[in-house]
């Protein structure tokens, strides 16, 4: 789409761009250029000489273990996040969109998680399982589970995902609420004087009408399990025990800031830089194409 | 509502007020545990009605910070985070309000190419590009200023896009008549533009404003004196290793004071928060 009605001047353009162009160079291609620049290069342990080494970096990262399993943790990490997150809100959208009565306070009472920083909503759980005073661990602990995050991987985990799921269920339920009222009525009801009932509607109408959101929030929430959830991961477990909850972006902020390694952290900078590209690609190519059926 | 069926109705508010209440838990814990003595929140289990410390929690919070752990006054951090947080959401929308201006008023050279070069930033987040940002930064400088955590952060194209598509949807008989009335670029910008864009600027200040509030990684690599930390960061500082020597009664109350500013913003402004979510994610 463009103007057809524009404005002359040989200068005024330029002007009104400079400053997002320059806070965007400064700020934006310098370091992303440099991020690939480090990924060449090994840094000794010093810090004082540097050496070009191609894809080195590259290589040792993919024979890295720690590495590799990191890429499957992200991968459970943030399918698990994705799928209670929109499976949770999906079930509340549905059933704030049925209710007449209240439906502006249940709203209200919803959406308040998004404003808590994903590092608060790590603490507020952490602080409810607890290992040792913990008031969920209490209960937990009387029906004869054995519950200490800080040491067991698996559960360390689920802490993770629950907090990471709680802030991010606001978000999908506003998504699917607005997709839900943007459903005509005439197609419901239409399917109830055929004689279907609310389950049968829901799923052979109201559910494939609702998938471009779907699919729109569930490229969202990979992105925001990848990169937003490092709050939580770093007010929690640390990426421990052991590793267990070592998404990737905490391991390129690990590996460059605590172990000091720029040459592995940047060359994991540039596979993230590489995963959120074809992520944005899938949600473009997608979102224009509308899924539906 | 299509057919009557009260056991649904009465399920779907079943339903809804069990959410509501799952999702409410961890901020009613957290609350109460503001109000209890140290003592009180680590006699397992902690009681779950308030007690009667509240003013004097939060009154050491605001003022002294806690003892163990990070000793900074809170008041300072949350001062810092509004500062962080204000400049964030009016930065973002300044620059990027005259830039969308001159995407889509002014045909000029390089047109295109300024425009992919705005795109490619909303592909990263800060997240991925931390270390070398933060070497420039420091290079610059820039560490433990003000400057220094709200700069790097404006760098963003979602803001640029909002204004593109609703600039796009302004009528054309508008910059006409500007135009013939004699009026140049600027003062159309200032006298029509602006106004119409009102709603949109709104909506994207209440994201913004939380997307700086809440922000963790960068300044908690940006700031190593007390005296320029977050709330957020302040909380994290606070919880030392060991759940018994962490003094919980004040962290909670200070989880509590970092998340009211953006909680009341969200709910208070709703109609614009809504608004803004469902338009920056176009």
């Amino acid at each position: 789409m463009e103007k057809r009605v524009v404005f002359r001047s040989a200068w005024l353009p330029y002007a009104l761009l400079a400053p997002q162009i320059a806070v965007t160079l400064v700020f934006f291609f310098w370091p992303a250029g440099q991020a690939i620049w480090y990924s060449f290069q090994l840094q000794d342990a010093f810090g004082l000489k540097t050496q070009f080494v191609g894809l080195e970096n590259f290589r040792a990262l993919f024979n890295d273990p720690h590495y590799l399993a990191s890429f499957r943790i992200t991968a459970l990490f943030s399918f698990l996040v994705a799928i209670s997150g929109i499976a949770i809100a999906l079930l509340l959208a549905t059933m704030a969109d049925r209710v007449i009565r209240g439906a502006l306070a249940y709203r209200t009472l919803l959406i308040w998680p998004y404003a808590v920083a994903p590092a608060v909503a790590g603490v507020l759980w952490a602080f409810l399982f607890a290992p040792s005073i913990g008031i969920v661990t209490y209960v937990l602990k009387k029906n004869g589970v054995d519950w200490n995050w800080v040491l067991q991987g698996d559960q360390a985990m689920l802490l993770v995902v629950i907090a990471s799921t709680w802030k991010q269920v606001s978000y999908n339920f506003l998504f699917f609420l607005a997709g839900l009222q943007s459903i005509p009525r005439s197609l419901i009801e239409a399917a109830a004087i055929d004689g279907a009932g609310p389950g049968r509607r829901f799923w052979t109408i109201v559910f494939p009408l609702l998938s471009p959101t779907t699919f729109f929030l569930l490229v969202v929430n990979i992105v925001y399990a990848f990169f937003d959830t490092f709050g939580v991961i770093d007010a929690t477990t640390q990426g421990g025990p052991a590793g267990a909850t070592q998404i990737l972006v905490y391991k390129a902020y690990y590996d460059g800031v605590k172990a000091a390694d720029l040459g592995g952290s940047s060359a994991q900078s540039a596979i993230l830089m590489l995963i959120v590209i074809a992520l944005t690609v899938v949600q473009f190519r997608f979102v224009e194409r509308k899924v539906q059926y | 509502m299509i057919e009557n069926r009260p056991w649904l109705t009465v399920f779907a508010h079943a339903v809804l007020i069990l959410g509501i209440a799952v999702i409410a838990f961890p901020l009613w814990v957290t609350f109460v545990a503001s109000t209890l003595t140290l003592d009180e929140i680590i006699s397992v289990p902690m009681p779950l009605v308030p007690g009667s410390h509240l003013w004097e929690n939060y009154a050491q919070a605001l003022t002294s910070g806690t003892e163990a752990g990070a000793a900074a006054p809170v008041g300072r951090m949350m001062l810092n985070s509004l500062v962080m947080a204000l400049a964030i959401a009016t930065g973002k929308i300044a620059i990027s309000i005259i830039a969308s201006f001159a995407i889509v008023y002014f045909r000029f050279p390089l047109r295109n190419f300024f425009f992919w070069m705005i795109f490619i930033t909303l592909m990263l987040p800060v997240e991925v590009r931390i270390i070398p940002t933060f070497k420039v930064v420091s290079d610059l400088g820039m560490i433990d200023s003000y400057v220094g955590l709200t700069l790097p952060l404006i760098a963003s194209a979602t803001a640029t896009f909002l204004f593109r598509q609703f600039f796009l949807t302004v009528p054309d008989e508008l910059a006409e008549a500007a135009r013939i009335d004699g009026a140049g670029p600027l003062r159309f910008f200032w006298d029509v533009l602006l106004p119409l864009s009102k709603t949109s600027m709104a909506a994207l200040f209440v994201i913004q404003f939380i997307y700086g509030w809440n922000q963790y990684l960068w300044p908690l690599l940006i700031t190593t004196q007390e005296n320029m930390y977050t709330a957020v960061i302040g909380i994290k500082r606070m919880i030392t290793s060991g759940d018994a020597l962490t003094e919980w009664n004040l962290v909670m109350a200070t989880a509590m004071l970092a998340m009211l500013p953006p909680v009341a913003v969200v709910v208070l402004m709703q109609r614009w928060f809504v608004r803004g979510l469902v338009e920056t994610e176009k």
